[in-house]
């Protein structure tokens, strides 16, 4: 099948932060207006809107990607929403590249908002259908456990010290203090994350990425409409998404073979042989420490088990070979679920244009990879981006 | 209505947006409890009732009636020559029937788990839980169940450690997973 080239033109973002004053509606707007003004597209000029929202249960709203529409700009227009839980704010791009890349659109705005404050007493109460209702249910389980069980897997296969795990948290909080938008910047030590309170064990407080509200957006043009509106597109050169079954513990957890599986389709669609050399700025989903770690081993980007030690060797920092997380990823800058894969798309857009300021990564990137993750850790959803070669 | 403070730095992000927008920061106002307690912001609540009854469905129907009689079942699939359980009457390797019922042991291996300190909303455990995914014996290498450990120290708890379950008395059983009140070591 012939498709066109797909090019990110404009982005932009609300602050995250815990709780917003603004309503849902009102995070979707902003968002999408800044992405619109930042390449200076009105909206008569978008054909299509793509909108990225988790579950109806976080905002007790049903039908959540109808009721945001007018506010994502897409009053009276094609409109869809996509969802696969966690993974959602790196699948919803891949939807409007498609609608775009498939020649039915020429033009797409891409707009992922989360606002899970609104779910009292706490928003982990909208995660817990989440576990079978015959099997696990009665056992009274709450989310941390599947990533407690997860990143003791994780650990265990390979004796990974818990340490090492930690050096996420504190490179990644401290990249955050950079982000315009974040939350939860912090200068760390690995002790600091080591000390703080014992959650789930292996999993500590400052291991595990916020509850946030904000919003994020791209648009999305066809090459002959990108080179109208801009001299630095970014180009999408690569999409690729896998789930695996829902009998979660009928798998080694030890290894996310979806997300090789859909990193593997995004790699051979981008020409992308070796991605250890290839790609040069990583923004792994990183709700939790571990999670960082085993997708940068999930997307080849380090071998098994060894994810850890590139980390410690300062390969992963943001002067590092393969800067990951410049952004200050979910643990810093706020997991705003579908929003939060948003953010992710919209810092390789910056950091490949060269317009991430402080958070510029110093190896001059032409290609950068954003993945995300989720449901009862089963889906994995990756993007391939690259700048316009000179 | 915009609250001047936790500002962050303006820099690094689409200069020219800023310049041409006059913008002062982000959007996206920080909310304090404060806020809601001196009624400097207005908000509703409601509190949706939802109840639902779920059908056992023709394979976890088995299960349970399994479970009452103090027996752990899973299905076969002799295409894929796999045992699994939590038991379905599809294979999603091959897609098609399991070609019949297995009872297995209510033995297994410890193959990953978690103690956890904390409730759902965040709030304190006075005893901690040991969540664990347990390879049930008789079942295929791998596929094990989501159930809770005791009667064990959770500084003892390994990987690969082999357990058993812990039966409620038959007349207490109802056809539930939590007829396993736990699994404990061997």
């Amino acid at each position: 099948m012939k498709l066109r080239k797909v090019a990110v033109v404009g982005a932009g973002i609300t602050k995250f932060v815990r709780r917003a004053q603004e309503t849902a509606k009102e995070l979707s707007y902003h968002a999408t207006k800044m992405a619109l003004d930042s390449c200076n597209m009105p909206l008569e000029e978008i054909d299509t809107v793509v909108h990225g929202t988790a579950p109806d249960a976080f905002d007790g709203v049903h039908m959540k990607g109808e009721y945001l529409s007018e506010a994502s700009g897409g009053w009276r227009k094609p409109f869809m929403r996509s969802y696969v839980g966690g993974g959602t704010g790196v699948f919803a791009p891949i939807n409007g590249w498609y609608l775009v890349a498939s020649g039915m659109f020429d033009t797409c705005v891409v707009v992922c908002e989360e606002k899970m404050s609104s779910c009292q007493p706490h928003p982990q109460g909208a995660f817990l259908t989440i576990f079978d209702h015959t099997t696990e249910r009665p056992l009274g389980p709450n989310l941390l456990w599947i990533f407690a069980l997860e990143m003791n897997r994780y650990m265990q296969v390979h004796k990974i010290p818990r340490e090492q795990i930690a050096l996420v948290s504190v490179k990644n909080k401290r990249n955050a203090l950079d982000h315009p938008s974040a939350q939860l910047g912090a200068e760390l030590t690995v002790e600091d994350v080591m000390n703080s309170e014992i959650m789930a064990w292996p999993v500590t407080r400052l291991m595990v990425s916020p509850t946030s509200d904000g919003a994020a957006a791209v648009v999305l043009a066809s090459e002959e409409v990108a080179k109208k509106i801009t001299d630095n597109p970014v180009w999408i050169s690569g999409v690729g998404w896998n789930l695996d079954t829902a009998y979660w513990t009928n798998r080694d957890l030890y290894y996310p073979e979806y997300v090789e599986k859909a990193a593997r389709m995004a790699y051979k669609m981008a020409g992308i042989k070796n991605p250890k050399e290839e790609i040069n700025v990583v923004e792994p989903y990183d709700p939790f420490a571990y999670k960082e770690l085993h997708h940068l081993e999930g997307l080849l980007l380090a071998d098994k088990g060894q994810a850890p030690r590139i980390t410690a060797e300062g390969i992963t920092a943001r002067d590092g070979k393969m800067p990951s997380c410049p952004s200050g990823g979910l643990l810093g800058v706020g997991n705003p679920i579908a929003a939060a894969g948003m953010m992710k798309i919209c810092e390789l857009f910056w950091q490949l244009r060269g317009e991430a300021g402080k958070r510029q990564v110093k190896n001059s990137p032409r290609t950068g990879l954003a993945q995300a993750w989720g449901d009862l850790m089963q889906v994995g959803t990756v993007v391939i981006m690259q700048r316009e070669d000179k | 209505m915009t609250l001047e403070r936790n500002l962050p730095e303006r820099e690094g992000l689409m200069p020219e947006y800023y310049k041409s927008n006059m913008k002062p920061s982000l959007p996206g106002t920080p909310l304090e409890e404060e806020d809601f307690k001196t009624h400097r912001v207005f908000y509703t609540t409601d509190i949706p009732k939802l109840q639902y009854a779920w059908d056992g469905g023709v394979a976890m129907g088995h299960y349970l009636k399994g479970l009452k009689q103090g027996k752990l079942l899973g299905t076969y699939c002799k295409k894929c020559k796999r045992t699994v359980v939590p038991p379905r009457v599809f294979c999603e390797l091959c897609f098609k029937n399991m070609d019949k019922w297995v009872e297995l042991k209510d033995t297994g291996t410890v193959n990953t788990y978690s103690i956890c300190y904390v409730t759902w909303d965040m709030k304190k455990l006075t005893y901690p839980q040991i969540p664990a995914v347990i390879e049930i014996d008789g079942a295929s290498k791998g596929k094990g169940i989501l159930h809770l450990l005791a009667e064990v120290d959770p500084k003892q708890v390994k990987l690969g450690m082999k357990v058993k379950a812990v039966w409620k008395p038959k007349s207490e059983r109802e056809g539930s997973i939590l007829d396993i009140k736990y699994f404990k070591p061997i």
